[in-house]
C-alpha cells in the first residue's frame, strides 16, 4: 500500500511529525514501512507560466522562442524544443535556479544566439513516471487543463512535494488497504483526532427504480448489492488533485468515472464498478453463480471460461462482470458513456479469492474483497462516489438506491480482565492505560470493575479473540516497553538424544577423515531418482515419490540416493579446476512403500571422492584416492561406532566398476555399498577416477554400541610370526585371514596382511600373500612349541583347503 | 727406564694430539697401553731394577699410563663433539618450507549455524525435535490454524505430492506433532531444525529447498516478555553482545500476538546505512505467542497453558553473519566455499 503523506494529512493532523519518524513509529506499532519516497521536487522556482507568444527560433528549425508570463514584471524569453508548445498554454516553467530531479540545474543561457531564461518542462523531466503521463503529453511539454494562476508554485499542483510511504501490510491488516484505515491507525499511534469525509449528495427526483432492479440469486456468496444510477454524465479527464491522488498510490488516471471508482477504492477500501448503462443493456441486475462453461470477455480483453463456484454480475442474461474480480469489456465505461450504473456490493471473500486464483487475476478490487471489506461502509463509500461523479462529471444522481441484501454486521465481542492481559504480556499496564489505548483505537467498549468488554468494529475483522486484544494493547503500549524476562518454570534437562549424538559423531568422524560436509537437494531429476540406489533399498520401493506440479524437471522427484547430486557437485568443482574433491552428506532418502502413503525417511551417509587423497609436493608425496583409501575410512568409521564387524563383499551394481565395488554387510544384512564409479558413467559426468559410498545410517545406529569394559594390559610378551603363501589370484584375502584366525586358536590374537604380490616371478593366475600373526596369552608367556603347533595347524589347513603353498 | 717412560709419554701425547679420528686414537691406545704395548714392554724390564728403584719406576709408569689415558679420553670427547657438530650441521632443515598438510574436512556452514543454535537452546533445557520432510496437509497447515482455503496459504506456495501430502513448507509441523505427544501436559521446550521446501525459482535470494529452525516453549504462565528475553539471549549469542533487538507486530496464523524481531545493524550501529536500508535495523526472525487454536488442537488447555514460538532461517543468519551474498552457495558445494568454514 502506497500512502501519500499529503492525502493522509486530509484526515489526521501530522504537523511537526517528520515523515521518517512517522515511518518508524508505525513500523513499530504494526504497519511495516518498506520505504519512504520523495519529495521528488520541492522548489519554488518551478512555477506556472503562461505562453503569451510562441514564434519560430530564427536560427534553429526545431526550436520555438516563447515569451512566457511567469508572474514577474517582465515576460521571460524561453527557448523550447517541444512540438506541442503553443500560445495560450499554461505550462510548467523551471526558472533559472531550479534543480530538476535528474540533477540538471537550470541557468540563464543563450541558445543559438537567443537568450533563454528557464525551461518549459515535460512531466518526465519533473520525475513523473512515463506510465502516468497522458499520451498527448508523452512526447512534449505538459499543459495544464485545470484553472491555475500564473506564477503559482507548480510543485504542489503536480504533487511533486509529496512523500510516499510504502507499507508492506501483513495479511491480518487489510483494514489498512484504505487511506481511512491507515488514518485510523496513525491517529491511534499518535492519539490524535481523525477527520473523516461526510458524503452527501443531492438526489434527483427521478427514481432509479425506473431504470434498474437488483436481484441476488445467492445471498451467501453475495450478501449485499446496491445499484446507483448517474445520468447525463460527461466523460472527461479528472481534475489534477484527483489525478495526483491516484498517481501517488500508483494508479494511472483514465477518466473521471474510472478515476472516481479508484479513488473510493483507495480512500475507503471499497471496490466499486461502473457499468455503461446503455451497453449493460438491461433494466435488471442479477447476481448469480456462473453456469459451468459460461464465458465472459473481461476488461483486459481476455475471453474467460467460468465455473459454477464463481459469482457473476449479469444483466439477467449474460455475465457482465466476475464479481469482485474484473468487469466485462462489453459494458465498460467509454468516452461516449452517458449513464453510469454504479455497483457497490459485498461479496464473500472466499468466492472472490477462488475466482481470482482460478483466473490468475489479482486486481485492486479482488485483493480487497478477498480479505474482507468493511460491510458497514459500503453505502457511505458509494454515496461519496456519486457525490464526486455529480461534481466532476456533472452527472445527475437518480433518487433512491436500488439494493438487495443487507449490510448488517454481527460484531465480535471480546471480554478480558486487566490481569489476563498483563499476565500474557508480562507487563504491568493499568486499567486506565488499557482503556486509553482502546479509545485511541476507537473501539466501542464497556468496563465493569477490572473486566473490559470490547466490541470490534467491522473495519477490524482481525479482532475476534482475547489474544487479539493482547496484541492491540501490547503494540500500542509499545513492544519496546515490554521487559526482558526468561520463563520462570522448572529448569529441566535438555540436550540431544542418543541418535542425535550419533549423527554428530558421524559428522565429526567424516570431517576428521578428510571429507567436507555438503548439502544437495532432496528433489532431483526423474532419471537420477533411481540411480545408485543401495541394494537393501531397491526392493522396498515401487518408484520414487513424484511432485504433482514441479517447478522444473531438475527437481521433480524425491531422491532414493544422494549420490547423483553429489557426483554433480564433484563435477561442478572439477569443471572449475578443483581436482581434489572429497564430499559427504548426511541426509534422508524417501521411501514410499505404498502409493499415496506418507513416505518413510531413511538416513544415509553418502560420499563422492576424487583426485589426490594426500599430497606433499616438494617431498614428492602423492596418494591418489583408490578403493582402499575409502575402505579404510569406512573401516575406521565402523570401528568407531560398532562392536560387530562389517564385511565387504565383492558386488556388481549398476553404475559402478564391476571389479572395484563391494556391498557392506553387518550381521549378514546389507547396509550399503562402496566402489568406483563405472568408467562409462565417469565419462558422462566428465570425471576422472571417482569413488563413492552410500551407507544406511539407520541400520548402523540400530547396532551402534561401544564396549565400556576395560581390558587390563598384559605383562606377558606377544610373539610375532610371518607366513607367506602362494594361492590362486582370485582367492579373497579375507577368506585366508578368517581361516588363519580360526586355525590359530587359542592363542592367535590377530592376523594382518602385510604383503600382496602378483606378476613377475609368479606363476600365471597365482599371487603371493603374506600375513603377520601375533600370538598372545594374557596369563603367561607362550612356549615355542605352542606357537610351532599352531603354525603347523594353519599351514596344513591352508594347504588342504585352499591349495596354498607355503613360501620358504 | 725413567727416561724411556718420559719418551713414551711425550710420544703418546704427541700422537694423541695429532689423531684425526677415533680409529687413530684406538691405535694409539693399543700401541702404548695394550697388552703388548710400549708401557708393558718397559715394565717387563722391571726385574733388572733394584728393590728401591722398582716402586719409583712402577709409580712413574702408572702416572704415565694415567696421563695417556686421560689424554685419550679428553681427545675422544673432543672428536665426538666435532662429529656431533658436523652431524647437526648436516641434519639442518629449512624450517620455512611448508609442512605436510593434515587432510581434514569440515562442517557445512549451515550445520555450524544450526549446531550453534541447538547448543545454545539445549543448554537452556530445550530438546531437539525432528519430523518428516514429506508432511501431511493436516500437520503442515491445519494443525497450525491454517484450514484449507485460508488466505495465508497463498503466502507459501507448496510442493504437493498428493492432495494430502506435501513437502513441508516450514518446520512448524514438528511443533504440532511434539505438542500432541505431550498429551496436554507442559512444559514443552523444543528446538526443531530441518529442511523445508517451497515453490520458488532458485536465484540469489530464493531457494526451493532451505533450512529452518523453530523453537517452542509451552508451559503455564509463559509471557510475551519471556519471548522477548529469550530472543535477546539468542541474538546476543549469535550476533554478539553489542547488538540489541527490537520486536515489531506482525502476523502469522499460528501465533497471536505475532512479532518480527530485528537486530541493530552491525555496520552502522543503528544510525541507518545502506545495509539496513536506512532503518538501523535488520529483520532476523518471526515469532509470537502460540495461538490458542494451535494449543487446543494439540490437546492443551489454552486457558491454563500459554507459550511462545519462534522460527528463523539459518541461511539468512549465515548470510548476515558471514556476508554470504548468494543463497545458492549453500547448495552448490563449491569446495572453495565449503573449506572456508572449517575453523572453530
Amino acid at each position: 500500500m502506497l500512502v501519500s503523506r499529503k492525502w493522509l494529512e486530509q484526515y489526521v493532523n501530522l504537523d511537526g511529525i517528520d515523515t521518517q519518524d512517522l515511518a518508524e513509529d508505525i513500523t513499530k506499532s504494526g504497519l511495516e514501512v518498506e520505504e519512504v519516497v520523495g519529495p521528488q521536487l520541492d522548489d519554488e522556482n518551478l512555477v506556472v507560466g503562461y505562453v503569451e507568444k510562441c514564434e519560430q527560433h530564427p536560427n534553429a528549425d526545431k526550436l520555438s522562442l516563447c515569451q512566457v508570463d511567469v508572474g514577474e514584471e517582465e515576460l521571460s524569453q524561453i527557448a523550447c524544443g517541444a512540438p506541442n508548445v503553443a500560445e495560450g498554454q499554461y505550462v510548467v516553467v523551471a526558472k533559472p535556479g531550479t534543480r530538476l530531479p535528474g540533477g540538471l540545474k537550470i541557468k540563464k543561457a543563450k541558445l543559438r544566439g537567443e537568450a533563454s531564461e528557464g525551461m518549459i518542462c515535460s512531466l518526465q523531466e519533473l520525475g513523473i513516471e512515463d506510465k502516468f503521463v497522458k499520451d498527448e503529453f508523452k512526447d512534449g511539454i505538459y499543459v495544464f487543463q485545470d484553472d491555475v494562476t500564473v506564477g503559482e508554485p507548480a510543485c504542489p499542483l503536480l504533487n511533486l512535494d509529496d512523500e510516499i510511504i510504502e507499507i508492506e501490510l501483513t495479511a491480518n491488516r487489510s483494514d489498512c488497504l484504505s487511506m481511512i484505515g491507515v488514518a485510523y491507525e496513525v491517529a491511534a499511534v499518535y492519539d490524535k483526532d481523525i477527520e473523516l469525509p461526510e458524503p452527501t449528495v443531492l438526489m434527483d427526483q427521478e427514481p432509479s427504480s425506473d431504470y434498474i432492479s437488483v436481484h441476488i440469486d445467492n445471498e451467501t456468496a453475495n450478501p449485499y448489492y446496491g445499484a446507483w444510477m448517474v445520468k447525463d454524465i460527461t466523460i472527461k479527464p479528472s481534475p489534477l488533485w484527483l489525478q495526483n491522488r491516484l498517481i501517488s498510490a500508483g494508479i494511472r488516471p483514465i477518466n473521471n468515472v474510472v478515476d472516481v471508482t479508484n479513488y473510493i477504492l483507495l480512500e475507503y477500501g471499497q471496490p466499486l464498478h461502473a457499468f455503461d448503462y446503455e451497453r449493460f443493456d438491461s433494466k435488471e441486475v442479477v447476481t448469480r453463480l456462473a453456469k459451468e462453461g459460461e464465458t465472459i470477455k473481461t476488461l483486459d480483453g481476455e475471453e474467460r471460461t467460468l465455473s459454477s463456484d464463481q459469482l457473476v454480475i449479469t444483466n439477467g442474461k449474460e455475465a457482465h462482470a466476475i464479481a469482485g474480480v474484473m468487469g466485462g469489456e462489453e459494458s465498460e465505461v467509454q468516452d461516449d458513456t452517458k449513464t453510469v450504473l454504479l455497483e457497490a456490493a459485498y461479496f464473500k471473500p472466499q468466492v472472490v479469492r477462488k475466482a481470482s486464483k482460478d483466473h490468475g487475476i489479482r486486481s485492486e478490487a479482488s485483493s480487497r474483497y478477498e480479505k474482507g471489506i468493511d460491510i458497514t461502509r459500503v453505502k457511505e463509500a458509494a454515496t461519496r462516489a456519486v457525490q464526486l461523479l455529480s461534481e466532476l462529471g456533472n452527472g445527475k444522481v437518480l433518487g433512491e438506491i436500488v439494493e438487495e441484501g443487507s449490510t448488517d454486521w454481527d460484531p465480535a465481542v471480546v471480554t478480558f480482565t486487566k490481569n489476563e492481559i498483563n499476565d500474557r504480556i508480562g507487563a504491568d499496564i493499568s486499567l486506565d492505560e488499557m482503556v486509553q489505548i482502546i479509545e485511541r483505537l476507537r473501539f466501542d467498549y464497556e468496563v465493569d470493575g477490572d473486566t473490559v468488554k470490547v466490541i470490534a468494529p467491522a473495519r477490524r475483522q482481525d479482532i475476534a479473540i482475547k489474544e487479539d486484544m493482547v496484541e492491540e494493547i501490547a503494540r500500542l503500549f509499545g513492544y519496546d516497553n515490554i521487559p526482558y524476562t526468561l520463563p520462570q518454570g522448572v529448569m529441566d534437562k535438555g540436550g540431544l538424544t542418543t541418535r542425535q549424538n550419533l549423527i554428530r559423531e558421524v559428522h565429526r568422524y567424516m570431517q576428521k577423515a578428510g571429507l567436507n560436509e555438503s548439502l544437495t537437494y532432496s528433489l532431483t531429476k526423474e532419471e537420477w531418482a533411481t540411480k545408485f540406489v543401495s541394494p537393501e533399498i531397491q526392493n522396498l520401493v515401487v518408484s520414487p515419490v513424484a511432485l504433482k506440479m514441479p517447478m522444473t524437471d531438475l527437481h521433480s522427484h524425491l531422491r532414493l540416493s544422494a549420490i547423483p547430486e553429489l557426483l554433480s557437485s564433484v563435477q561442478y568443482n572439477v569443471a572449475r579446476n578443483q581436482y581434489n574433491v572429497a564430499l559427504y552428506e548426511v541426509g534422508s532418502i524417501y521411501l514410499q512403500k505404498q502409493p499415496e502413503v506418507q513416505p518413510e525417511q531413511n538416513l544415509r551417509l553418502s560420499a563422492a571422492v576424487t583426485g589426490l587423497w594426500e599430497s606433499h609436493p616438494w617431498q614428492g608425496e602423492k596418494k591418489p584416492i583408490d578403493f582402499f583409501v575409502i575402505k579404510g575410512a569406512l573401516e575406521g568409521f565402523f570401528d568407531h561406532l560398532l562392536e560387530d564387524e562389517v564385511t565387504f563383499e565383492k558386488a556388481e551394481l549398476d553404475g559402478l566398476h564391476p571389479g572395484r565395488t563391494a556391498v557392506m554387510k553387518l550381521k549378514d544384512d546389507v547396509i550399503g555399498f562402496v566402489g568406483q564409479v563405472h568408467p562409462a558413467v565417469q565419462k558422462d559426468y566428465d570425471l576422472q577416477e571417482t569413488y563413492i559410498f552410500d551407507l544406511n545410517l539407520d541400520k548402523v545406529f540400530d547396532q551402534a554400541a561401544y564396549s565400556e569394559n576395560y581390558r587390563p594390559i598384559t605383562k606377558y610378551p606377544a610373539i610375532a610370526q610371518d607366513l607367506a603363501f602362494v594361492v590362486d589370484r582370485d582367492l579373497p584375502a579375507k577368506q585366508l585371514e578368517d581361516a588363519i584366525l580360526q586355525q590359530g586358536q587359542p592363542h592367535l590374537e590377530s592376523v594382518q596382511v602385510f604383503d600382496v604380490y602378483q606378476g613377475e616371478h609368479m606363476e600365471e593366475g597365482k599371487k603371493s600373500i603374506a600375513f603377520s600373526l601375533l600370538f598372545q596369552n594374557d596369563e603367561r608367556t607362550l612356549k615355542d612349541e605352542e606357537i610351532e603347533e599352531a603354525r603347523k595347524q594353519i599351514v596344513t589347513h591352508l594347504e588342504s583347503h585352499y591349495q596354498a603353498v607355503l613360501r620358504g | 727406564m725413567k727416561e724411556r717412560l718420559k719418551e713414551i709419554k711425550q710420544e703418546a701425547l704427541d700422537r694423541i694430539q695429532s689423531a684425526a679420528d677415533e680409529q687413530s686414537l684406538q691405535d694409539v691406545r693399543v700401541y702404548f697401553l695394550g697388552k703388548k704395548g710400549q708401557i708393558t714392554e718397559v715394565l717387563k724390564g722391571m726385574g733388572k731394577l733394584s728393590k728401591e728403584e722398582r716402586p719409583v719406576i712402577g709409580q712413574l709408569a702408572n702416572e704415565v699410563r694415567d696421563e695417556i689415558t686421560e689424554a685419550l679420553e679428553s681427545k675422544k670427547a673432543k672428536l665426538e663433539q666435532v662429529a656431533l657438530e658436523q652431524q647437526l650441521q648436516e641434519e639442518s632443515v629449512d624450517v620455512t618450507l611448508p609442512g605436510r598438510p593434515v587432510n581434514m574436512g569440515g562442517p557445512h556452514l549451515l550445520r555450524k549455524v544450526i549446531r550453534d543454535i541447538e547448543d545454545l537452546f539445549t543448554s537452556m533445557g530445550y530438546e531437539v525435535a525432528e519430523g518428516p520432510e514429506v508432511e501431511t496437509d493436516f500437520y503442515n497447515f491445519e494443525s497450525l490454524n491454517l484450514p484449507k482455503h485460508h488466505p495465508a496459504r497463498d503466502m507459501q506456495d507448496s510442493f504437493f505430492i498428493t492432495d494430502e501430502l506435501l513437502m513441508r513448507t516450514q518446520t512448524s509441523p514438528v511443533q504440532a506433532r511434539t505438542l500432541r505427544k505431550h498429551d496436554g501436559q507442559g512444559p514443552v521446550k523444543i528446538i526443531c531444525p530441518g529442511k523445508v521446501y517451497r515453490r520458488d525459482t532458485d536465484d540469489a535470494t530464493h531457494s526451493h529447498q532451505f533450512t529452518q529452525i523453530e523453537g517452542l516453549y509451552v508451559d503455564e504462565n509463559i509471557r510475551m516478555s519471556d519471548l522477548k528475553g529469550t530472543l535477546n539471549v539468542f541474538a546476543k549469542h549469535i550476533f554478539g553482545e553489542d547488538r540489541s533487538i527490537r520486536l515489531r507486530p506482525s502476523f502469522f496464523p499460528f501465533t497471536e500476538p505475532s512479532v518480527e524481531m530485528d537486530i541493530s545493524c552491525k555496520i552502522c550501529g543503528g544510525e541507518g546505512c545502506s545495509v539496513c536500508k536506512g532503518s538501523g535495523w535488520i529483520e532476523i526472525l518471526g515469532a509470537g505467542m502460540v495461538h490458542p487454536n494451535v494449543l487446543e488442537m494439540a490437546g492443551f488447555d489454552s486457558e491454563k497453558y500459554t507459550g511462545f514460538a519462534f522460527g528463523m532461517g539459518p541461511e539468512r543468519i549465515a548470510m548476515l553473519k558471514y556476508g554470504v551474498e548468494d543463497i545458492r552457495h549453500f547448495y552448490t558445494n563449491d569446495i572453495r566455499f565449503l573449506k572456508q568454514f572449517h575453523g572453530v
